[in-house]
């Protein structure tokens, strides 16, 4: 049954080649944990794409509850903390998995720095890999504010005052994030709008970048 | 456009090719080492890896639920604001003055412009065909001692942080009256813990803060009548009006319950 309806698909679309792409690549037995033990430091990228998938999903469902705008935006978030079920898991896994998955970025990039594989030809693929690096820095600084409690208000404020301090496109970049003189309603409707839509979009376009160029390259051969 | 040869056939008017490829992995047996197929041998043993990481998370979120502070208020002035913790060496390099006041450029554009483009620039700046890490001691060394840094700003960050803290929360500066020693072994009831406004302010078990007086006996000074005012409308402009969440009649409760703390 399902060996006919991948037929019928592929006889249309010619499946196989794209499976056997993402599929069928050998995995050499320096990267295997299974072979040697120490090779777990190459298992960093993959946690950080696995733990990201669970931000996204964690994220779709807070948006459930959550809503971006200053008068309910703290009463929303504490009344999915305190009175939905599960409800602080859900926020407790959104919260923890972006301390995490920076951690495991870190170690990702560590293991690729001290391995020296981002040498030639892979040095796109570094370059890529820093700006989603980036991207998560700006995703862990919008959603810090998005609670809307005194410690999102505050770091955010002192946050914006060292942007100002930036010369020239400081007061600019200032302008446009807080989207008027003050952290305010403009500011947290902006850092949701960034966080939900903007940066989520450019890190899902680089991660595609990103395991394209692996898929291309393969992995980095032995020491 | 793909090389068409004369003799293709097609599917329909489409350009998918009517021979089909066939659906085999090829063997691995012509690599060196252990090579194994990705799918689905390794990725089995990439999901146990998963799950075992995932068993970990999910112990820390039960374990550890994620802090909620008091709603925004701009006004209040004793909130010691901190970024969250993978920010915080970049914080506190702004804390010293060769890098703020004047200096500040150094702190917030020339010191992590020169680090960070350095990372993004490495594949150009270390081009030799070496990979290992003792073998090339140049790059090696000044990512270790970055890494250093970076670990001691956290930590000095943290630290600093924690002081400052401690110091708000015990000098009571700002206070309106001054607050009365706290008995750490009171335990507020089931009405107080339902106000995260109110703790925000005075206190998980009313033991009050900077921002705020202790309220363990302020029955003895206060009626229910007085204190249900307070509540409503405020006090001497420190205390903001409506913080209160819930109706009239647990309002109420809540100043009869305070006016009985004697």
């Amino acid at each position: 049954m399902i060996q006919k309806m991948y037929d019928w698909v592929d006889e249309r679309l010619n499946i196989t080649p794209m499976w056997r792409d993402l599929a069928d690549h050998e995995v050499p037995e320096h990267v295997n944990p299974a072979h040697h033990f120490s090779a777990f430091v190459y298992c960093f990228g993959g946690l950080t794409f696995f733990i990201t998938v669970i931000q996204i999903l964690s994220g779709m469902f807070l948006t459930m509850y959550y809503v971006p705008d200053i008068i309910n935006a703290y009463e929303s978030v504490n009344y999915l903390q305190n009175q939905v079920a599960f409800g602080t898991i859900v926020r407790g896994m959104h919260h923890w998995g972006a301390s995490l998955v920076i951690v495991m970025m870190f170690l990702h990039t560590l293991r690729v720095f001290f391995t020296g594989s981002y040498k030639k030809p892979r040095e796109m693929n570094w370059v890529v890999g820093m700006l989603i690096f980036f991207v998560m820095l700006g995703l862990g600084f919008t959603g810090y504010l998005l609670p809307w409690d005194n410690k999102a208000y505050f770091a955010t404020k002192v946050g914006m005052q060292i942007a100002d301090t930036v010369p020239i496109i400081g007061p600019y970049a200032k302008t446009l994030l807080q989207g008027g003189s003050i952290v305010g309603a403009q500011t947290l409707a902006r850092f949701f709008a960034i966080h939900v839509f903007f940066l989520p979009a450019a890190l899902l376009a680089l991660l595609g970048g990103h395991f394209i160029m692996i898929r291309a390259q393969g992995i980095s051969g032995p020491l | 456009m793909a090389k068409h040869e004369k003799d293709a056939t097609f599917v329909g008017d489409s350009r998918i090719r009517a021979k089909r490829i066939p659906n085999i992995a090829p063997s691995y047996s012509e690599y060196p080492g252990k090579s194994e197929p990705f799918w689905p041998n390794f990725l089995l043993k990439e999901w146990m890896v998963a799950a075992v990481c995932l068993l970990g998370f999910l112990v820390l979120t039960v374990s550890a639920a994620p802090e909620l502070t008091g709603k925004a208020n701009p006004n209040n002035t004793s909130f010691i604001p901190v970024p969250d913790w993978y920010f915080l060496f970049l914080y506190q390099m702004l804390k010293y003055p060769w890098a703020a006041g004047d200096w500040v450029v150094l702190g917030t554009v020339i010191i992590p412009g020169l680090a960070f483009g350095a990372l993004i620039l490495a594949p150009w700046l270390d081009r030799g065909k070496e990979r290992r890490a003792f073998r090339r001691p140049v790059a090696t060394w000044i990512m270790l001692v970055t890494l250093v840094g970076v670990f001691y700003l956290t930590w000095a960050a943290n630290e600093e942080h924690e002081k400052s803290l401690a110091s708000n929360g015990g000098g009571g500066g700002g206070a309106g009256a001054p607050a009365a020693a706290a008995d750490p072994n009171f335990k507020a009831g089931e009405l107080w813990a339902a106000q995260q406004n109110c703790q925000n302010c005075h206190g998980v078990n009313m033991e009050g803060s900077a921002a705020a007086p202790n309220l363990q006996k302020v029955g003895a000074e206060l009626n229910a009548d007085q204190i249900a005012d307070i509540i409503k409308n405020g006090k001497d402009g420190k205390m903001p009006p409506g913080m209160f969440q819930g109706s009239d009649e647990e309002l109420t409760k809540l100043a009869e319950y305070l006016a009985s703390l004697k």
